[in-house]
């Protein structure tokens, strides 16, 4: 990675960036993005969950699998936490608890890559935060 | 929590629960003076003085998924341990200010922690929000604002995983130099 010290420098940059999206742009498939949203409210944030997203945001642009990494609040599984809400296109949302980085990168491989369910998927019945208010 | 840092990944939560928009963090080390601040300041929708007054019981929360609230409690307890202070101040439809002070040289204090991770996981994660954060070591400062970030980068989303993986990288850079000055 090219060294950048100030907003200057990430404006030589640019035209990267923008190949890198135009890219993306192109090879995206209709049904758009994955969602991956990490519980970050207090319970969250003591159980490790900034490592799991610090993992996650640079193993998927890593990777080249086009996600967007966000926030959410406490679902109220704090007794499983970290726990992440994966939404793949065309897919209902599932959640992970007890996610290290041993299990995000499962998550990535086996789940977003190829679709194969994994062990620790907390409520079968889940329904995201917003509805539930 | 284990870090400073944590803390501040959990008390900026509250400040977006409340519908800020512009959120200031302002970390100043003073090794010489012995102290460490942290400024936490908001302009959501406040609270009301009764509210306020209950916050740092760490039995009270305005949520309802769960009966506890333990960020500012925690926060509380570790600036207190260190032998520093702790104060909230409110308005309601004004905004918030959180204040933590903490002996720096103290054996209690925690580690500042990844600050770099935690400001680019919330600007990554709150797009649409402005931060300012202002980072000063022994007098020596270093600003990162999201509004010339965004200027800079001229329509690139801020929260591409590239452009928070550099910028994070080009704060992380500035206060080691920061650091570096006061040897």
């Amino acid at each position: 990675m090219t060294k950048i010290k100030s907003l200057a420098d990430l404006k030589k940059m640019k035209s990267d960036l923008q190949s890198k999206i135009a890219l993306r742009e192109k090879s995206d498939t209709p049904e758009g993005r994955t969602l991956i949203k990490v519980a970050m409210a207090t319970c969250g944030i003591a159980s490790g969950s900034k490592q799991v997203m610090d993992f996650l945001v640079e193993e998927l642009d890593k990777r080249n699998v086009d996600a967007i990494v966000t926030q959410t609040g406490c679902m109220g599984y704090c007794y499983a936490e970290p726990t992440i809400e994966v939404t793949v296109p065309g897919k209902d949302p599932v959640v992970f608890g007890y996610v290290d980085t041993k299990k995000a990168d499962d998550i990535i491989e086996k789940y977003i890559k190829n679709g194969e369910l994994l062990e620790g998927i907390i409520p079968v019945n889940y329904e995201t935060i917003e509805k539930n208010k | 929590m284990k870090d400073l840092s944590l803390h501040i990944l959990d008390i900026v939560q509250n400040s977006l629960s409340a519908g800020a928009q512009n959120i200031i963090i302002t970390i100043d080390e003073d090794a010489v003076a012995d102290r460490l601040n942290i400024l936490i300041q908001d302009d959501g929708a406040g609270m009301a003085p009764d509210v306020l007054e209950r916050v740092t019981d760490p039995y009270y929360t305005s949520r309802t998924t769960r009966k506890v609230g333990l960020g500012l409690p925690l926060f509380r307890q570790n600036a207190e341990m260190s032998g520093g202070s702790f104060t909230i101040d409110s308005q309601p439809s004004k905004g918030t200010v959180v204040k933590a002070n903490f002996g720096y040289h103290h054996i209690d204090r925690q580690p500042l922690g990844d600050v770099p991770g935690v400001i680019m996981i919330l600007v990554g994660s709150n797009p649409e929000k402005e931060f300012y954060y202002k980072h000063r070591i022994n007098g020596k400062e270093y600003v990162f604002d999201t509004r010339e970030a965004r200027e800079a980068l001229d329509g690139i989303p801020i929260n591409e995983p590239s452009v928070i993986r550099y910028l994070k990288e080009m704060i992380r850079e500035n206060l080691q130099e920061l650091q570096e000055n006061k040897k």
